[in-house]
């Protein structure tokens, strides 16, 4: 399967890219595509997480196609 | 109900201005209008503060204020609301948010105003990145409780 992954903000900063394309086929969850695509980063405790550009949380299962994103609180307004 | 991103400044007595006359169908509707701006100070955390940067997550950023402003009308009798958001490089005293909200009467206003305030700072994908006057830079890394 093949999902875009995307980072913001201070998380992009730390891990220096702004996007992964995976393919593998063993992906299941949110957590699985941080974890192989960070195999030696552990998420920050404070990240959030989007699927689809909808939040959801690091159990939320992925399909291919899907775009995830992983980025620190917001601070907008 | 209109949301917009503005990459550039904007004057948001203008955009309200603007807005209102545009939508004449609710002329003679409304009886109050609440208008929220959020304005780029020059100090915080106790530092000189001299520039931002705004970042956002186009697409995202978007469906989570609609998807906000969509709960806001399901919960009040709301006439029209327009919310305004600037990203990119930001100066001190230049306006980062505008959120205005017409209804019949103002207590829907104050309260429709609040709501959407509260939810765009707790969930829609903005990050602001301090530039200080000593050419330091810091990422915020949380939005405070909106007291001081």
């Amino acid at each position: 399967m093949s999902i875009k992954v995307r980072y913001f903000a201070s998380l992009k900063e730390s891990i220096g890219r702004s996007e992964d394309n995976l393919e593998f086929a063993d992906l299941a969850t949110v957590g699985d595509v941080w974890q192989r695509a960070n195999p030696n980063k552990v998420l920050p405790d404070n990240s959030l997480a989007a699927v689809n550009m909808d939040y959801v949380g690091l159990n939320s299962p992925v399909k291919d196609g899907d775009e995830v994103a992983f980025f620190p609180p917001v601070t907008g307004g | 109900m209109d949301i917009k991103i503005c990459t550039e400044p904007f004057d948001p007595w203008q955009a309200v201005q603007a807005h209102q006359h545009s939508a004449k169908d609710m002329a003679g509707k409304f009886g109050a209008t609440s208008i929220f701006i959020g304005t780029m100070r020059d100090f915080n955390e106790g530092d000189d503060v001299k520039g931002m940067t705004l970042e956002y997550y186009p697409g995202m950023t978007e469906k989570q204020l609609e998807k906000i402003v969509a709960e806001a009308v399901r919960q009040w009798p709301v006439i029209d609301v327009l919310v305004v958001h600037r990203v990119g490089d930001i100066l001190p005293n230049e306006p980062i948010v505008l959120v205005a909200v017409w209804t019949s009467h103002r207590g829907d206003a104050f309260d429709t105003s609040r709501y959407i305030m509260e939810a765009l700072k707790s969930r829609a994908p903005f990050w602001k990145k301090e530039l200080l006057k000593s050419e330091a830079e810091r990422w915020l890394v949380k939005n405070t409780d909106g007291y001081l």
